[in-house]
């Protein structure tokens, strides 16, 4: 196979919408619409609960972090900080995105903002950006968010550990966008009458860099930097430990996400920076879930899924050699086994929109 | 020319509910409120044609199943990115338990 192109406006893109492999109809696990209905439901008070522990744990840090400098008994203090802004905000950004987080409209919109900053993703661009990582799921060319590529990026990934290049292409982008103007492959994925909102959400995050910046200067201090846009970077790692599972070393250009996508049961801290993201095949099939109903969605549909990885660690090692091997022959996959329960894979559908016999 | 259907019986719909409904190569979606009455709409979202069948209804807003745009179902009006292009509305009368829509 050629190589992959990953460009939204090259070859593989192009032929993902040729072929039909693009916008396709998904394979669902089939619920009771009932059960599905009760899933769904909004509610406030668990997001509430989750936000007030996660900005109270924030502020605390901060305030012990910002008292006991310059000492080094700081610097835990300030790690915890990060990841809470580097990382746990990945998650509310996804989950407030989806607008299922909360029931009140308002409160998902507040969070989503105040993420969107953290992550320094543009809160218009990256609506438009997720929004195709769910129609075109690991569909080269055309999902924008694929983390591991083949072969995998192996530097990619290690800089995003500390954040480098995914903060930094956030800055460069707000900075273009503030310019007024839009990177050619956002313009894919954003409706023109949604480019003056990128742009106003631009200015005001460079405003904000600006005074950050400028306080710094002005009280030659480290402190307003590890405070705002520092903590993108050195708290970034759980963020990017967690997000490399949810697709990496398995299928892509496929349509049923038990194929592309990994569930991975974790520790409660980890269920709370990444808001139950690791049921991540449940979440693609059903993304209306909120966070919060996923175990129970999870329990509902386990018997037509791959068994799930028992830990972090555990998936990592079967995630670590298969991107090992993809090094070296990039049409490598993971092609887990399905309980005898479950109904089999739909290859069909993938080889149907590509014209190639299923095996 | 514009014609009235029969598209279900008034208890096919549970309250504060949708229920798909496809005529002569086209498909709808008739709702139930939650202060029991009737109305309908294209049955496919405007952002990327996924049927609205599956979606959540709360109160008056339907939220597509892929993407969570919503609309409101009263007016067609696009409420929520990714969606931007209103649904189509159709007119709906209630006669003797059953549901009807003019087409
Ligand atoms: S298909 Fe309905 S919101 Fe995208």
């Amino acid at each position: 196979m050629a190589r992959r192109d990953y460009s939204m406006l090259g070859s593989d893109a192009r032929r993902a919408v040729e072929t039909g492999l693009a916008t396709a109809e998904w394979y669902h696990t089939d619920i009771p619409r009932k059960d599905m209905k009760a899933l769904m439901k909004r509610t406030d008070s668990p997001a509430i609960q989750d936000t007030l522990i996660l900005f109270g744990c924030m502020a605390v840090f901060a305030a012990v972090a910002i008292a006991l400098w310059p000492s080094w008994v700081a610097v835990p203090f300030w790690l915890a900080y990060g990841v809470l802004y580097g990382s746990a905000m990945d998650s509310r950004w996804h989950e407030c995105g989806h607008g299922t987080a909360f029931k009140t409209p308002w409160m998902n919109d507040a969070v989503y903002q105040i993420a969107s900053f953290c992550m320094v993703r543009n809160p218009v661009t990256w609506r438009w950006s997720h929004a195709r990582h769910h129609t075109d799921t690991i569909i080269v060319g055309r999902d924008p968010e694929i983390v591991a590529m083949r072969p995998p990026a192996l530097i990619r990934i290690l800089l995003n550990v500390f954040g480098i290049l995914d903060a930094l292409n956030g800055w460069k982008r707000m900075l273009l966008n503030a310019s007024g103007r839009l990177d050619p492959e956002e313009a894919t994925f954003i409706p023109e009458q949604e480019h003056p909102k990128v742009v106003r959400v631009a200015r005001i995050w460079t405003v904000i860099y600006a005074a950050t910046l400028a306080s710094a200067l002005l009280a030659q201090s480290w402190i307003p930097l590890l405070f705002i846009g520092l903590p993108r970077l050195y708290g970034a790692w759980h963020h990017v430990m967690t997000g490399v599972l949810q697709h990496a070393g398995l299928a892509d250009n496929v349509l049923d996400h038990r194929l592309n996508s990994r569930t991975v049961y974790m520790n409660p801290v980890s269920r709370f920076i990444y808001w139950n993201m690791n049921y991540h095949v449940e979440h693609h099939m059903f993304p209306m879930v909120p966070y919060h109903r996923l175990p129970e969605l999870h329990e509902m549909i386990k018997h037509d899924l791959p068994e799930p990885n028992p830990s972090i660690f555990a998936a990592y090692a079967e995630v670590w050699p298969a991107l090992k091997r993809q090094l070296r022959y990039e049409d490598y996959f993971l092609r887990r086994d399905l309980p005898a329960t479950a109904r089999p894979y739909r290859e069909d559908l993938h080889a149907d929109a590509l014209g190639i016999p299923a095996e | 020319m514009a014609q009235w259907i029969d598209a279900c019986a008034t208890d096919d719909i549970e309250e504060e509910d949708l229920i798909r409904f496809d005529h002569d190569g086209h498909t709808f979606a008739i709702y139930r409120s939650p202060d029991d009455e009737y109305f309908c709409t294209d049955g496919l979202c405007t952002h990327e044609n996924v049927h609205l069948e599956d979606g959540l209804v709360m109160d008056y807003v339907i939220e597509c199943p892929k993407h969570n745009g919503q609309f409101d179902y009263r007016t067609g009006e696009a409420k929520r990115a990714p969606v931007c292009v209103n649904l189509g509305t159709y007119p709906v009368r209630v006669e003797d338990g059953r549901v009807l829509i003019e087409v």
